[in-house]
């Protein structure tokens, strides 16, 4: 399959709809893509208007790319600003026109001066960037660099001490992992500023749609440390019904669909509930989080190109740990999601937002990253670049917190946390019965069948499994 | 084929459909109860229509009795590859019937997330061979979605639709039967029709079910299949098997376009005084072991019979389960009759199928070291 991109705009952060070409369909003379007239011509060639021609060419190209008739069309697929206005004659295709150049220009990533710049509104420091002329243009949304964000005291404070409770939160739960307590724990260490203040940009109507380091935006949206916890235990008091390993939370109330292992699986899916969220005409968006690594898989192109296709209000976040928005700066994250949320909810776009960062803690608790990375770059970040800090600067900068405040709000989550493990733990685990439950909307009668069974064999051999699951 | 609608028919259920425009309908699936006792042609007036033509019209209906229910596809709105798709874009708009670019994961992904917000999102994929790009999305976010979520959330208005199965001249990669890779999956349903009216009223069942559905239709029957289809809206259930020819030696059961050849051989078989029991079992997973097992207990022999190859297919599945049900009323051991385990192949398909005289020589075989051991001919069987 063959995917035209018309020339990129500098600061594209919005994405045009993909134009696609298919084998199948260039053979059938159909097509795939929306965008694409229907032709049930059956043979592409036959037509003599430009456009079918030109498609049938690039058909032609596909197939017969050794022959030096195809030649002609591969300059087709380059074109730079200058052909523009240099050269009207053009190759015009349903969706949009394409000039012609003379000269052969390869597209490349290496220069950095053609590099989408990095947004943020807070220097390493905290102190907000003074405007420096102007604003910024990302497609159709001007960035304008105000003096004063967009933010109000309430929602700053609550933005930082959600923050602070999540890395309180990480603390406490990656040491019970240490402590056997706990089986498994992934920490957002590093990444507070995304996950809180992307939440804070959005209403509660936004369904999210996370990968796995995002429990900021449940934080933000009223889950309690007590919640965290049972999920974490798998007790009967989780909503997941202790099927799932610790941190796949989900929360129908929240809007915050439920954590699965596999990455970028809830890419494509968000189009699709964003594109349900349109149907019902809805003013809200959906939002999905994944990591830089999950941008390689196939489910990551799949999904932006079915939103951009179907138009839907998509944000998609990028927890770049490896564009372009500052991820450190929670003012950056929570003007860009703002902003983001406009386009999409207004103009029914999806948004690519990038945020650069840097992910201080290992990866699991299954994973030491000293092994792959340098021990004084991850306490370079710890210590020099972290968001919490950094935030925390310019919170007291306003005088809207001090030292007193911080120290109560530490000690108080902490106590908290252990208060809620220590339930938690002793909570019972669900019953047997909720294994055999929600595999379908009724349980069929394999599955009875075989819960009988398993209820034999515990009443003969009992120590064969584990005693705090009531049976 | 002949119309074995309603001579044998069990259980079923009308469409009891209650809705209003604008409302999530409320739908009656399985019903063991109020079952009509006069066949489904003779309640309402039928038409003579092919497999694809029935499967358009459940899908005429299942989105004008349910404004949240969409179609998507690769080339659905023109009306698709095999027509199934038909006059729906034109009749409920682009924004319900549309084309979706040419990736299946997305495809499935896309259904996921929109089922998941209570609509009846019916995908199509071209056909099943290509349904390998969202096995993942299938396996692992279709099928776990209700259970991982401890029921908060749900894709149970998930329909995957696919063309399955030969078609004579399709070879590796339109000719599959991927049937058992779904059927090792707990969390998602796998249905497949037998013919035009079974297909409309199973799809309708699947697209209102509860759980998300991959519904596979035999391509080979897209326009040889031709029966009288009751136009009104009706479902058939699901997880029931149907006995569609009453018989005291042999249990046969299969699904989809090899019913067909099944029933040719026992026509066969009926002359050589053999007299079959044919078996749809419709719903693949979860299966309907009680009918089979019922049929096996009083005929004591069971022949399994797929297009898939034989190795891992789901014959094995049902061989091992009524074996262990039915071990000591067995007279022979289970027969499968199968693709061979090669890839399909388009030149040697007439010799990869599983015809009606292999169907025809594995009955024999069980029947007769039975009852005529001693003669020489059937040492020469059982040996030979």
């Amino acid at each position: 399959m063959a995917i035209w991109v018309v020339a990129a705009r500098k600061s594209g952060a919005t994405m045009a709809a993909a134009r696609c070409l298919t084998r199948r369909n260039m053979v059938n003379g159909g097509g795939s893509c929306s965008a694409f007239p229907k032709s049930h011509s059956p043979n592409a060639l036959a037509g003599k208007k430009e456009k079918e021609n030109s498609s049938a060419l690039l058909g032609f190209w596909r197939f017969k790319s050794t022959k030096a008739s195809a030649a002609a069309a591969v300059d087709q697929l380059y074109s730079s600003d200058e052909d523009v206005t240099n050269n009207h004659q053009g190759l015009d295709f349903p969706g949009g026109h394409v000039s012609y150049t003379h000269s052969l220009n390869f597209i490349s990533n290496s220069s950095t001066q053609n590099r989408v710049p990095c947004y943020r509104v807070l220097d390493d420091n905290g102190v907000l960037i003074p405007a420096a002329g102007g604003g910024s243009n990302a497609g159709d949304f001007q960035f304008h660099h105000h003096q004063q964000p967009l933010i109000s005291q309430q929602t700053a404070l609550k933005m930082y001490r959600e923050m602070v409770r999540l890395q309180v939160m990480d603390t406490i739960f990656y040491e019970a992992q240490r402590q056997g307590r706990l089986s498994f724990y992934l920490t957002s260490t590093g990444e507070e500023a995304i996950s809180v203040a992307a939440a804070a940009a959005l209403t509660p109507d936004d369904v999210v749609m996370p990968q796995y380091r995002e429990p900021g935006v449940l934080l933000w949206r009223g889950f309690s440390l007590r919640e965290f916890a049972d999920q974490c235990f798998g007790n009967k008091d989780d909503y997941g019904k202790g099927r799932q390993m610790p941190i796949h939370y989900g929360s129908n109330k929240l809007n915050y669909f439920t954590v699965s292992s596999p990455l970028a699986t809830q890419i494509p899916q968000a189009a699709g509930v964003a594109y349900a969220l349109k149907m019902e005409k809805k003013d809200a968006c959906v939002v999905t989080f994944f990591g830089d690594g999950s941008s390689s898989e196939g489910d990551f192109h799949a999904g932006l190109n079915f939103a951009a296709v179907t138009e839907s209000p998509v944000l998609f976040v990028c927890r770049n740990n490896g564009i372009r928005v500052d991820g450190n700066d929670a003012l950056a994250v929570y003007n860009s999601i703002r902003a983001a949320r406009e386009i999409a909810v207004k103009q029914g776009k999806p948004v690519l937002v990038e945020f650069l960062t840097y992910r201080v803690g290992h990866h699991s608790t299954s994973d030491d990253s000293t092994k792959y990375r340098p021990v004084d770059e991850i306490e370079y970040w710890k210590a020099m670049r972290n968001p919490v800090n950094r935030f925390r600067k310019w919170v007291e900068g306003n005088g809207w917190w001090n030292e007193g405040e911080e120290s109560e709000l530490r000690s108080a989550t902490r106590k908290q946390l252990l208060q809620a493990i220590q339930a938690a733990e002793r909570t019972e685990k669900p019953s047997l019965d909720e294994m055999f439950r929600d595999v379908y909307d009724e349980t069929p009668s394999n599955l009875r069948e075989q819960h009988e069974q398993l209820r034999e064999m515990i009443k003969r051999h009992p120590g064969d499994y584990p005693s705090d699951v009531p049976v | 084929m002949a119309s074995v609608l309603g001579r044998y028919g069990r259980k079923w259920s009308l469409g009891c459909v209650s809705y209003h425009k604008n409302h999530l309908p409320r739908f009656s699936t399985v019903t063991h109860s109020a079952v009509p006792s006069e066949p489904i042609q003779q309640q309402q007036a039928g038409r003579s229509m092919n497999l694809y033509s029935a499967i358009n019209q459940a899908l005429h209906i299942a989105l004008e009795s349910d404004s949240r229910s969409y179609v998507f596809g690769e080339d659905v709105g023109f009306g698709g590859v095999f027509r199934c798709t038909t006059g729906l874009a034109e009749r409920f708009g682009k924004h319900r019937v549309f084309n979706t670019p040419l990736c299946e994961q997305g495809i499935v992904g896309f259904a996921i997330g929109l089922a998941a917000m209570d609509n009846r999102a019916v995908a199509e994929i071209q056909f099943a061979d290509y349904i390998f790009p969202a096995f993942d999305q299938i396996v692992n976010e279709a099928a776990k979605f209700r259970y991982r979520s401890g029921g908060q959330f749900n894709c149970g208005g998930l329909t995957i639709r696919a063309p399955y199965g030969a078609v004579g001249h399709g070879g590796h990669y339109h000719s599959q039967s991927p049937e058992a890779f779904f059927c090792h999956v707990p969390g998602i349903k796998v249905v497949i029709p037998r013919s035009p009216s079974q297909a409309k009223g199973l799809l309708l069942s699947s697209i209102r079910d509860q759980n998300p559905v991959v519904f596979f239709e035999p391509k080979w029957l897209y326009r040889l299949s031709v029966e009288e289809v009751p136009e009104h809206d009706y479902m058939l259930p699901l997880s029931e098997a149907e006995v569609i020819r009453e018989g005291s030696d042999i249990t046969l059961v299969g699904w989809g376009a090899q019913l067909s050849i099944m029933e040719q051989a026992c026509i066969d078989a009926e002359k050589e005084g053999i007299s079959c029991e044919l078996i749809d079992l419709k719903t693949l997973i979860p299966w309907d072991k009680e009918t089979v097992e019922a049929s096996v207990s009083k005929t004591g022999r069971l022949l399994v019979s797929h297009e898939a190859p034989i190795t891992g297919g789901f014959g094995a599945e049902i061989s091992a389960s009524i074996v262990e049900r039915c071990f000591l009323r067995l007279e022979a051991p289970v027969s499968r009759v199968c693709g061979l385990d090669t890839p399909f192949p388009l030149v040697f398909e007439p010799f990869y199928m599983p015809n009606k005289n292999k169907v025809s020589r594995k009955y024999w075989f069980p029947k007769i070291c039975v009852t005529t051991w001693c003669s020489s001919a059937s040492w020469q069987l059982v040996f030979g």
